[in-house]
């Protein structure tokens, strides 16, 4: 049995911990992870919650291949509904604290309610506690990693903290482990933030045992790691580039959003590629990338680790920031350059540190700046507000921003707000790229069109992790197609956002889904757990999780309305590269969507579609 | 030709399937607390190094053992733990200078790396070449051999 | 060659099989004062326990070994050496010619000068006959007094508990383990012991000991009685070179060797327990009755004997101790160093202690509790001398990266 068949239920506000059992009938139906913490989030969090509110849940979780040889085994999910969006936020890391989390027994925590005052949690094996961390509050990540370690005397001990982002209420703030892993979006740390919960340190030596037929687990999970060490994009771009091996390539096909969508090719785009980390600098010689690095468990390894020119302005006489850290993604390199019209690598690297070190979403906030760049264009805001100019393509004016944004001082609280609710204060709406108040990813949809509806239906807001169809869109995988056209996206997307709700719900990386697709998920389950894991089972089950949360989400006010993209997408073409003259064309592909996915015209799943699923 | 494992940091991503290999192995359960090997993260450099018993030629854990429990396997060279003679003393755990001889509490014995019978599941399980299980004379075990060599010299030292 | 070893524990065993490697056609002979084949007295706890039989406490297992190995074993007590006609007498009046001689006794029990202290049901923990009287008389629900809470008296605690007795540990010092254990240290040790069922009395001496008429009585410094059947009398050893005098070895509290493990005679070596040799660091002469020690000890004996220079930097203390499941070490000048830096992190509710002193970017000393991954680099840090460099800072910011510390100054260069 891959799971632990156990739970820590955690109330802060009481400051008790007690342990229940795993319910085996929703893993059964759920698989674990992303879709069984939904599962039990929607069954005891009301959807009108307010997300900042002590009845508000957070909820860690790992799948049941978490903690287990099966590549990339390592990963955690944060649950809980977002600030940022008021959504279901299902926010998903590697690292090693998912891992070390299920070694110590557990399959997930629930956290319930508010602490009176700062406390962090320890957990050794079946012990867990709650400790005060006033000493902690007004740390950041990379300080309370160590200190956590020191006091408990375990170089082991794996952390999942928030930084000063995540205490002052940044409504993107993430939830940080092994210094730079992050789970990132929706601003599940803001809510962290809100319970007082600085911290969760977890120290696991009791193992993952009970695989259900470890023979057959073994030979399935080398015959996958095969797959990934086999294919180009797992075995050879994605550890030598990272996700950065996408920078050139999607500027290429013109679907490179840049400074705040207002084109989709970024001339700079060179500048802050994988290429660019990889050469060195003019400065002292040094290139900016100093190796590649695995998650646990992962066979790919295309975590950037990445260490900063010491003579950069960011950090001249700042060694603190001199030491190798998690480097550019492509996602934060997009957000953090492209998406303000910033071609300076080093800074973009420092402002990702910064991101680590105080617990913010990068894209969140790269993607607010752009706005903020735009509204400084405009003459909406200005110097004095901001405390800087802020031009498009300013480095200054971005890594100034990181750093306001992550002390919670000058305009960094406006900053943390969100582009949404950011631009609705000074009168632009239309100017914040969000979907459900989360902003947009790495990805044009006027570039590539299946995004768009990618977007517009993803539960948790615009995001690329919910249905990534660049990867048939633009690599061909699993088999190509048309980025241009809108004709078989809805039936694309679907597939690949019930699929990712699968990879999120094993305890599995999202990235195998660049070589393997369930045909290969299932066989690993199949050997690792009880229950019925075949292909045809896993297709109901992520389409009976996606449902989950958009029934959720529906429940907590969300219409048909809110599965939009904003004006500009849809009335602004692109003005140059292969997309030129095209704007996103979700009208085309919304109706197509809901029909197949078997929801009414105004996005309700049907009573068909809700008793096919089991819902 | 002995064999020895062969260690290449700079292959090393830090995966962890070594650890997980390893204790599988052993206990039949994915869980690094109980690996003969360990990565070592050094987060400031980025550089991740697999450390494990070298089976030095000093031997020191085997000579500290009161009551015989390790002994010298000759197929394969490894330091063996004979787990139905172990007492958990633990005496080896403080003589070995490598800190690769370790007591697990679970079973009351200490447990060392023992080449897994000459096909070490690290090296099968390591992902990038990073740990591999090759002939002695040509691994960069020397650079672990030079330190146990230099502690011989201070406790030891051959032919002054 | 004629190599004669006098004492057949660790020291002497790994003596003579060090000789056979490096003198194939040399006459070995190991003569041992009791009548068991060679055993080791670490094993002792475990025999009593019931995890070993006598047997388990053997120091070779294989048998037919020492025939094998052509090393003679002989029973017998010296009791004499003429130097100058490098021989030795036993107890039987026989004499033994020699070679090279190696003085491997050991240490005998000390027995504090009290009244009472030899009366029936009074017994040290020392040798294998000691080991069978304790199990005869420590029966379930017996009233055990241990005197002495160090390092010997703290590895028996555990199994006379384990026999089902009611113990009262009483230590003349303000803590248990006072000449291996910090205080902060020592407290969890005195916490464990007490809360597994153990009465513990520090700072307490017994003055006298009385035979009632169903056991024993002891009385204490301040006038407190305590009632028991057994008394173990672990007030510490000290090495067995009464029966050297005369000889013309010097000796001191222990027989006095140089890095050689060579006496101040011709021929002679000494290793183990009952040699006092100087400390590694410090260059005061110290008797480090140490398992580790006693067998680096040996080896360089046996080389030098075998005409192979061989030399020993020093006595490094180094002990570990399990209390009641805790785990406990403590390295060489764990106490810290004048203008040394230390670094210490006491976590008493989780039973975990981490101590490191330094003497410039060197460490020095070590001392842990709730510790046991990776230990043993603690002895290769302070022993080879391991300039820690920017890793200083680290550890007294996070000690717990020691043996990450260790790693990148020696492998990840």
């Amino acid at each position: 049995m891959a799971w632990q068949r156990k739970i820590l239920r955690v109330d802060l506000t009481a400051g008790t911990c007690t342990s229940e059992a795993l319910n085996m009938d929703w893993a059964m139906a759920y698989l674990g992870q992303r879709g069984l913490a939904t599962k039990y989030f929607v069954e005891e969090v009301a959807p009108s919650v307010e997300p900042l509110s002590p009845a508000n849940k957070l909820i860690f979780a790992t799948g049941p291949l978490t903690g287990t040889m099966a590549s990339t085994g390592g990963r955690y999910s944060v649950i809980t509904k977002g600030p940022l969006t008021g959504a279901i936020a299902c926010s998903n890391s590697g690292g090693y604290w998912g891992a070390e989390l299920k070694m110590a027994g557990w399959d997930m925590i629930i956290l319930e309610g508010r602490a009176a005052s700062p406390v962090y949690l320890h957990i050794e094996n079946d012990t867990a506690t709650l400790h005060d961390a006033s000493a902690l509050w007004g740390k950041t990540t990379w300080d309370v990693e160590p200190a956590l370690r020191k006091i408990h005397q375990d170089s082991q001990l794996k952390i999942s903290s928030i930084g000063r982002a995540g205490e002052n209420g940044v409504l993107y703030a993430a939830v940080i482990n092994d210094l730079h892993r992050a789970a990132g979006r929706s601003g599940v740390g803001a809510v962290m933030g809100s319970k007082n919960l600085k911290a969760i340190a977890v120290r696991g030596t009791k193992g993952v045992a009970g695989i259900k037929d470890p023979k057959a687990f073994m030979k399935a999970t080398q015959a996958a790691k095969a797959v990934l060490a086999g294919n180009g994009v797992t075995g050879e771009g994605l550890p030598k580039f990272g996700t950065q091996v996408l920078m050139n390539v999607i500027n290429e096909v013109g679907a490179m959003p840049t400074r705040n969508f207002r084109d989709v090719q970024f001339e700079g785009a060179k500048d802050i590629s994988a290429e660019a980390m990889h050469a060195p600098r003019e400065t002292d010689g040094k290139a900016n990338l100093v190796t590649n690095q695995a998650c646990f468990g992962c066979t790919i390894a295309c975590g950037r680790i990445s260490k900063l020119d010491q003579t950069h302005y960011t950090v001249v006489n700042k060694p603190e920031y001199w030491a190798a850290s998690g480097g550019l993604e492509y996602e934060a390199a997009w957000a953090l350059g492209s998406a303000n019209g910033v071609n300076d690598l080093e800074a973009l690297t420092y402002a990702n540190f910064v991101c680590n070190e105080d617990g913010f979403d990068p894209i969140s906030f790269g993607a607010t700046v752009g706005a903020v760049m735009e509204l400084y264009q405009m003459g909406v805001l200005t110097k004095e507000q901001l405390g800087i100019e802020a031009p498009f393509g300013s480095a200054k004016a971005l890594t100034y921003f990181a750093e306001c944004t992550a002390k919670g001082e000058g305009f960094g609280p406006e900053i943390g707000l969100g582009s949404k609710r950011l631009t609705a204060k000074y009168g632009h709406p239309d100017l914040s790229m969000t979907v459900k108040g989360q902003e947009f990813p790495a990805y044009d949809p006027r570039g590539i069109q299946g995004m768009g509806l990618a977007y517009a239906t993803s539960n948790r807001g615009a995001c690329h992790l919910r249905g990534y169809t660049v990867a048939s869109e633009i690599l061909g995988i699993p088999v190509k197609t048309d980025p241009l056209e809108t004709d078989g996206k809805a039936g694309l997307v679907k597939a690949f956002q019930d699929a990712t709700a699968v990879f999120d719900s094993a305890g599995i990386c999202v990235f195998t889904s660049f070589a393997w697709t369930l045909v290969d998920v299932a066989p690993q389950l199949e050997a690792a757990c009880e229950g019925d894991w075949s292909l045809d089972n896993l297709n109901v089950v992520g389409e009976r999780i996606w449902n989950m949360e958009r029934q959720f989400n529906n429940a907590a006010g969300f219409t048909n309305k809110d599965d939009n993209l904003p004006k500009r997408l849809l009335t602004e073409a692109a003005k140059t590269g292969p997309a030129k003259g095209l704007v996103a064309g979700l009208d085309k592909m919304l109706p197509e969507y809901y029909a197949e996915r078997g929801w009414d015209t105004e996005g309700r799943p049907t009573a068909t579609t809700l008793e096919r699923l089991s819902l | 030709m002995m064999k020895s494992l062969h260690i290449e940091a700079a292959k090393c991503t830090g995966c962890l399937q070594c650890e997980m290999a390893c204790s599988f192995e052993n206990y039949g359960v994915f869980n690094p607390a109980k690996s003969r090997i360990k990565v070592f993260d050094f987060h400031e450099t980025g550089l991740k190094v697999p450390y494990t018993c070298t089976q030095c030629a000093e031997a020191w854990c085997l000579k500290a053992c009161p009551v015989d429990a390790i002994t010298k396997d000759k197929s394969t060279g490894a330091m063996m733990v004979n787990e139905a003679t172990c007492v958990g003393c633990k005496v080896c755990t403080i003589a070995c200078p490598f800190g690769t001889i370790n007591y697990v509490a679970d079973t009351g014995k200490v447990q060392k790396c023992d080449l897994c019978e000459g096909s070490p599941a690290c090296a099968d399980a390591c992902p990038t070449g990073a740990i591999t299980y090759i002939d002695a004379d040509s691994t960069g075990i020397d650079r672990m051999r030079t330190w146990a060599a230099k502690l011989e010299n201070q406790t030891a030292g051959h032919a002054d | 060659m004629r190599h004669l070893i006098i004492g057949n524990g660790p020291a002497g065993v790994v003596a003579a099989e060090t000789l056979r490697a490096a003198c194939p056609l040399d006459d070995i002979r190991l003569l041992g004062a009791e009548p068991e084949p060679p055993y080791s007295r670490m094993a002792i706890p475990y025999l009593l326990e019931g995890q070993i039989g006598e047997s388990g406490t053997y120091l070779r297992k294989a048998p037919g070994h020492f025939e094998a190995q052509r090393i003679a074993l002989q029973h017998g007590r010296a009791t004499a050496i003429d130097t100058a006609a490098r021989s030795v007498t036993l107890d039987d009046g026989s004499h033994l010619p020699y070679d090279r001689l190696l003085i491997a006794c050991g240490s005998i029990p000390a027995s504090p000068p009290i009244p009472g202290i030899h009366l029936p049901g009074v017994m040290t923990c020392w040798t294998m006959e000691d080991a069978r009287r304790i199990a005869a008389a420590v029966k379930p629900g017996a009233r055990v007094i241990q005197m002495g809470a160090g390092f010997i008296g703290c590895i028996i605690m555990e199994a006379i508990v384990a026999r089902g007795a009611s113990l009262t540990v009483v230590e003349m010092g303000e803590r248990m383990v006072p000449r291996m254990m910090p205080p902060g240290a020592s407290a969890m040790l005195r916490a464990r012991t007490e809360a597994r069922g153990v009465r513990v009395l520090t700072s307490t001496r017994i003055t006298g000991i009385a035979a009632t008429a169903t056991g024993l009585r002891a009385t204490t410094g301040s006038g407190e009685t305590l009632d028991a059947e057994v008394i173990i009398s672990a007030t510490g050893v000290r090495p067995d070179i009464a029966w050297l005098a005369g000889s013309g070895i010097e000796t001191a509290i222990g027989i006095l060797v140089d890095h050689r493990l060579a006496t101040n005679i011709d021929g002679v070596y000494a290793a183990g327990d009952c040699v006092e040799s100087e400390e590694f660091g410090t260059g005061h002469r110290i008797v480090n009755a140490v398992q580790p020690d006693a067998v680096d000890q040996a080896r360089i004996a046996a080389m030098n004997m075998a005409g192979r220079p061989a030399h020993l930097s020093g006595a490094l203390q180094m002990n570990v101790l399990d209390t009641f499941g805790l785990v406990s070490v403590s390295f060489g000048q764990w106490q810290g160093v004048a203008g040394g830096a230390r670094v210490e992190v006491d976590d008493p509710g989780a039973q975990r202690y981490l101590r490191l002193e330094f003497d410039g970017d060197l460490l020095v000393g070590a001392s842990s509790v709730g510790h046991t991954e990776g230990v043993g680099v603690m002895r290769a840090l302070i022993q080879s001398r391991i300039h820690l460099g920017p890793w200083k800072d680290r550890l007294l910011t996070d000690p717990t990266q020691l043996a990450a510390a260790y790693v990148a100054r020696t492998q990840a260069a």
